[in-house]
């Protein structure tokens, strides 16, 4: 069945490499581990656009790869305030560890 | 599905999973610039080679370089400590998302065989995608160039010392 239609297995995989972005981004300790993946989350996101695009309809309007190109775009900002953010934590409270972040705790 | 989409799909997962599960940071940068390397080939595979390419400098040129960067300032490198290097409640994460996974990939398993499936490569050159940025997709272009110089602003502001407000 997966073998007559390819856009499946990269559905498949970027379905795969969501859940693994979102279980480190939600059991892993250390603040650049989760951005690594919501990094990875994106990067699924992006490989779903293409897949649609490639194989759907009409490649020729460019949609999914515009889509694409902006996501990366994003994303890369993304990462450098998110990690800027936590460097700046860092020299704060001298740590990365997100157990030990609780500040704002009410 | 050819023998090369195996072992690309091999080979980014195993990436992913590592940069996960790894307990020193250093190899976790290593093992997330693999799976991007391993996403970059996917896009060529599938046709897109500007963004194939676009993946290869952003990602396994310039993110990877930015982690590793993050993680030397943050001491991240040391070798950590007993202390898990997952959080408390890692297991309600992991049923999350193994919820979320679950879900998609039970609709791709249902609707697979009524999936569009256009066979004929499409021809897109470079000079085609960049009319269409500077025609259809000018805007967009325009917002994106504004964002990429806030969050350039942003990332030095934030990461910057902070000496006169304490002096203050």
């Amino acid at each position: 069945m997966i073998s007559a239609t390819p856009l499946a297995g990269y559905l498949l995989i970027a379905a795969l490499l969501f859940a693994i972005g979102l279980a480190g981004a939600l059991t892993r300790r250390n603040a650049i581990l989760v951005l690594i993946g919501i990094e990875l989350m994106l990067n699924a996101a992006n490989l779903n656009l293409i897949a649609f695009w490639r194989f759907g309809e009409h490649p020729e309007a460019l949609t999914g790869l515009m889509f694409a190109i902006f996501s990366i775009a994003v994303a890369a900002a993304e990462a450098a305030v998110g990690l800027g953010l936590v460097i700046s934590i860092h020299r704060h409270l001298r740590t990365a560890d997100l157990d030990q972040i609780n500040r704002m705790k009410g | 599905m050819s023998f090369v989409f195996y072992v690309v799909a091999a080979l980014t997962l195993a990436g992913a999973l590592s940069a996960v599960l790894l307990k020193n940071l250093v190899h976790c940068a290593l093992a997330v610039s693999i799976a991007f390397a391993g996403l970059a080939l996917f896009f060529l595979q599938l046709d897109a080679e500007f963004v194939g390419f676009a993946q290869f400098l952003v990602y396994v040129g310039a993110v990877a370089i930015l982690v590793v960067f993050a993680i030397l300032l943050t001491r991240g490198s040391e070798t950590p400590k007993k202390t898990e290097i997952f959080s408390r409640t890692w297991l309600t994460g992991l049923a999350v998302a193994g919820a979320i996974f679950a879900v998609p990939a039970w609709a791709v398993l249902q609707a697979a065989p009524w999936m569009i499936h256009t066979t004929e490569k499409p021809a897109v050159t470079v000079q085609e995608i960049g009319n269409a940025l500077m025609g259809r997709y000018v805007l967009p272009l325009e917002i994106v160039a504004l964002l990429l110089t806030a969050a350039l602003i942003g990332a030095v502001i934030v990461a910057m010392h902070e000496k006169e407000g304490r002096n203050s």
